[in-house]
């Protein structure tokens, strides 16, 4: 391996940009790629938009051999719309599976430090906080507040952007309702089908302890390529 | 598991920049139950130093040893421990499982 090419996937991680490295096993032959370079690669093209999606390094068949695919993607972040209960027993769960959290909540007595110690805490309207964020390709959204006037921005903003999860508390009742408001804001229905609600896999979650289990196992489920529970 | 950490590979560049000589094995195929995934990154330097893990201890030896070679040849090997393997049972993967871990030189141009 090149120094160059570690130099290039160090500031490919700064800048949260996914790469991989291709290595021919047999020749030695090496190159790094991004996902705007594998519509060049016909012959490995499906198993490593797969590799990319699924974080999953492994060995392809190419027309010269073996190639191993080994993944860089950026660490995965978490934005949490909502400094509800629930959200405070879901920000460790997270934490322990990988995810940077960062909660935003312009209700300071509920965004407090108090109540999130250790955790990005962000007290702005979530359409603002959200402008400079950046949502991308590895970052999950989760609107949790169960407030209009906080949530349906928010999730206009997710909505435009590549997050891989779009999640969004309350009932099937209310998910309709919210359904309703965003149309009536110009957003499409195919956007808004990207919405996970009522949020979280449905396994009988009683309180937000097992709420917020059964929001982080959905988050994994979509992260991993299985379905989840809806749309 | 997310993403192979890069923490190994910026590590490296330090190394380089002390003038090391440094060579980087990678796990690259897993088969049964091997106690590191795929992506696992060992570095080493030519007086036997290494950072990270490619088994979690089972063959660590045996890839520093082929390390030196590599570095020594500047070419890069493909190396195979399984529990049918003879040598793979000496360095100590009893645990059940085959892995392959492509070791290269890293060079500094």
């Amino acid at each position: 391996m090149q120094r160059q090419v570690v130099e290039q996937l160090m500031s490919d991680r700064a800048e949260r940009r996914p790469a991989a490295v291709l290595t021919w096993l047999a020749s030695g032959e090496q190159r790094i790629i991004h996902a705007e370079d594998i519509a060049a690669m016909p012959e490995l093209g499906e198993g490593l938009t797969e590799a990319l999606r699924l974080d999953r390094s492994r060995v392809l068949e190419g027309a010269d051999g073996d190639v191993f695919v080994h993944v860089f993607n950026p660490p995965l972040r978490m934005v949490v719309v909502g400094a509800v209960h629930t959200a405070q027993f879901l920000v460790p769960m997270a934490t322990l599976a990988d995810y940077d959290v960062t909660i935003i909540d312009p209700r300071t007595a509920f965004a407090s430090e108090e109540r999130f110690p250790n955790v990005n805490l962000v007290t702005e309207w979530p359409d603002q906080a959200l402008a400079e964020f950046g949502l991308d390709t590895r970052t999950a959204f989760l609107a949790l507040t169960h407030d209009p006037k906080i949530d349906d921005p928010a999730l206009g903003v997710a909505l435009a952007s590549e997050a891989f999860y779009i999640g969004a508390l309350g009932s099937k009742r209310t998910h309709a309702k919210r359904v309703e408001r965003l149309v009536a804001q110009g957003i499409s229905e195919q956007a808004i089908g990207r919405i996970h609600a009522p949020i979280g896999l449905n396994i009988g979650a009683v309180g937000p302890v097992e709420i917020a289990m059964s929001i982080m196992a959905e988050v994994t489920a979509v992260l991993r390529g299985k379905s989840g529970s809806g749309p | 598991m997310g993403s192979p950490n890069t923490s190994i590979l910026s590590e490296a560049l330090g190394w380089l920049d002390e003038g090391r000589e440094v060579a980087l094995a990678t796990v690259v195929q897993t088969w049964g139950s091997a106690p590191q995934p795929v992506g696992s990154q060992l570095l080493i330097d030519s007086d036997g130093n290494f950072l990270g893990s490619v088994s979690g201890g089972c063959v660590e030896g045996a890839v520093i040893a082929e390390a030196g070679e590599v570095m020594a040849s500047g070419e890069a090997k493909l190396l195979e421990f399984g529990v049918e393997d003879e040598t793979a049972w000496q360095v100590g993967l009893a645990c059940g499982g085959t892995i392959r871990v492509y070791v290269e030189p890293l060079k500094a141009h």
